[in-house]
């Protein structure tokens, strides 16, 4: 799929409005507007869009605790996702699931998820019900290098390669898992390699380049559309905040983290890349940037006036058909 | 029309209905096929390790999966499957296996709905082998459905007859909740009674299968036969007792454990789990609560003691609830 100057903004958008959604919170929380545990995507955002930017609305994607990005990738409506964050009845999910649980199935969006690795099987069963019902379909797996030590990657990879299934596993390697080096407890250097024990194809980007993100994801889903299996796609990528909001940041160098945000930001390539190839002018992402604060900035003040949720709220949802 | 049927044939039967009558509803588990789908071989499928799906993969070649001995991976699927438009039937071959997937029973099948503010649904069934009675020791003989049935957003069945096997199961898998569904040990080869045909059996619903006016047996799963037994013994001595089978876990049928209470005065709830935080704990604390002024005894609890099932047989008869133990305390009541 080569993308037009349309498809190119639209892209920019997202990895902007993610950006800055993700500044905003920490922002609001530092205010003391905010609560509960949350886990910023800054600096990551190439990945989620650049692989979103490959599926469809039908196709479902599986995230992480860190899945604000790929809630604004697959097009979650951020003003529903700012309410949910201030716990709003009009938030995405009434107010029910909070950063970590955010998820708006209509949109193909399976959630973030609270427990490492669990989306993974998640996106698996997805990829099964579209192989099954013939959808046509792709589901895929968000999840960071820390997840691919668990068994539900594994086992996941070996069920879906041995089905042919129509997923796309994607790690987010960004070198930290929670507060340890990758490195520390990985003793593989790519994790592109663990697919190899599933007979699975593979490939790495660098997930800082929207481009390379953008054609490798493509290729990936191109092969699962076509029924010829999954792909484990490796995204070498950087978190620029802490683990989780409040993250005292003690146990890394400030200079790994300054030079990546300085040299590498995924914003500044995919300007560069733009602005050189004469496909947009920095005028044009101006104007896209001061439209993306606008919409944050009502987002923010729709989610403070929007009512609080029902406190008959508590027990609803639980079953389909009401309460046990 | 009626006939007598095996329980693990009822189950197999509730299972082809369920298929041939929506094309979205799958199995999949260790073994289910087992081998079934193999073609040009002079081979037969084992069909679950104890035949349960039998013949299934033979029906529905494309929809009788097996697993790799994956419990997290296969359940962790089938949840995802559930919550994009199929109807899946996983097997957990026994309940104790919990121990290597729970997570996605615990923190995704029961949760995903209230998370997304109930935007999404888990139509999946998890058919389960529960209970002791088989000498398959302390690893494969639990009674674990207390943990499920404390889970929100989860549903628990446990049927006592191959009639209610094959109904309870037609109505968790057409419930749009997930439901697991145990399937007692020794009672799986069980006869009794089963109406051909499609037919559900509410869950939430528990079953009176004796009428009484001097106490309350309260069963479920394989100690209903027990309650039924002490009950044949409790008549010889004129005592007349009532039996209700709980089928369903959770929910709980609350309103006819207290209208048996209401009844009889006398409660002895019988349970095949362990005595801590279960069924039968649950059963005493409604009576108490809610039933305290219909009580004329203390609510007796007949459970497994607090211990892992032992493997030598006459262990095990010793651990497991009996029809001698349930009349033992409705005479401790007196």
């Amino acid at each position: 799929m080569q993308l037009d100057r349309a498809a190119l903004l639209d892209a920019y958008r997202r990895m902007r409005t993610i950006r800055a959604f993700e500044l905003k919170l920490a922002e609001l929380v530092a205010a003391g507007k905010m609560g509960g545990f949350m886990h910023l995507y800054a600096g990551e955002e190439a990945v989620a869009v650049g692989v979103c930017q490959q599926l469809r609305e039908t196709d479902f994607v599986a995230s992480t605790h860190r899945g604000h990005g790929h809630c604004i990738a697959k097009g979650v409506d951020v003003g529903a996702m700012m309410a949910e964050l201030f716990g709003r009845a009009t938030g995405c999910c009434k107010g029910k699931g909070g950063s970590m649980h955010i998820a708006d199935v209509d949109k193909g969006m399976l959630g973030a998820n609270g427990i490492v690795g669990a989306g993974i099987p998640l996106a698996t069963g997805a990829a099964l019900s579209a192989k099954l019902k013939r959808t046509g379909g792709v589901a895929v797996a968000f999840f960071g290098d820390g997840a691919t030590n668990q068994g539900a990657f594994h086992e996941s990879l070996n069920m879906a390669s041995n089905w042919k299934l129509p997923a796309v596993y994607v790690v987010e390697n960004n070198g930290w898992g929670e507060f340890t080096p990758t490195e520390f407890v990985i003793p593989v250097k790519d994790i592109a390699v663990r697919a190899g024990s599933y007979a699975m194809a593979s490939a790495i980007a660098d997930g800082m380049d929207f481009f390379d993100v953008y054609e490798k994801a493509g290729e990936a889903i191109a092969r699962a559309r076509r029924g010829e299996g999954p792909t484990l796609l490796e995204c070498k990528t950087y978190r620029f905040m802490g683990h989780f909001v409040g993250d005292p940041l003690k146990y890394r160098a400030k200079e790994e983290a300054e030079r990546w945000i300085q040299t590498r930001d995924p914003l500044d390539a995919f300007e560069r890349r733009t602005t050189e190839a004469g496909l947009a002018s920095s005028a044009d992402l101006r104007e896209i940037d001061g439209q993306v604060d606008a919409v944050l900035a009502a987002a923010v003040r729709a989610a403070e006036a929007a009512p609080l949720p029902d406190l008959a709220e508590v027990t609803r949802d639980v079953y389909v058909g009401g309460a046990a | 029309m009626t006939r007598t049927l095996g329980f693990g044939q009822a189950v197999n039967e509730a299972l082809r209905i369920a298929m041939e009558t929506d094309p979205d509803v799958i199995l999949l588990g260790e073994d289910v096929a087992g081998g079934g789908a193999r073609t040009g071989e002079d081979v037969d499928e084992m069909g679950g390790v104890l035949g349960t799906t039998r013949g299934l993969v033979k029906a529905f070649p494309d929809r009788v999966l097996d697993t790799p001995i994956s419990e997290m991976g296969l359940l962790g699927t089938a949840v995802g499957a559930a919550a994009t438009g199929l109807r899946p039937v996983a097997e957990l071959m026994f309940i104790d296996f919990l121990g290597t997937c729970l997570d996605p029973l615990l923190n995704q099948a029961a949760k995903l709905r209230y998370m997304f503010g109930g935007k999404a649904r888990v139509p999946l069934t998890v058919r389960t082998v529960t209970g002791a009675g088989m000498q398959a020791a302390a690893q494969h003989s639990q009674s674990l459905y207390w943990i499920t049935a404390g889970i929100p957003g989860l549903k628990t069945v446990i049927p006592a007859t191959p009639h209610d096997a094959k109904g309870l199961l037609l109505a968790a898998i057409r419930d749009d909740d997930p439901v697991i569904f145990c399937e007692p040990k020794s009672l799986l080869f069980s006869t009794g009674e089963v109406p051909e045909g499609d037919y559900e059996v509410p869950i939430g619903k528990a079953r009176l299968a004796r009428e009484g006016t001097d106490v309350s047996l309260i069963g479920m799963g394989a100690t209903v036969r027990m309650c039924e037994q002490a009950a044949d013994q409790l008549a010889q001595e004129g005592i007349s007792a009532e039996v209700l089978d709980l089928r369903s876990l959770a929910p709980l049928d609350e309103e006819a454990i207290l209208a048996t209470l209401a009844k009889t005065g006398r409660l002895v709830v019988v349970d095949e789990a362990t005595p801590r935080c279960g069924i039968a704990s649950d059963v005493a604390a409604l009576c108490v609560d809610r039933g305290f002024d219909f009580l004329n005894a203390p609510v007796k609890r007949v459970t497994a003691p607090h211990a892992p099932v032992p493997f030598s047989k006459t262990l095990e008869e010793a651990y497991m609830p009996s029809a001698a133990k349930i009349v033992a305390a409705v005479r401790q009541q007196r």
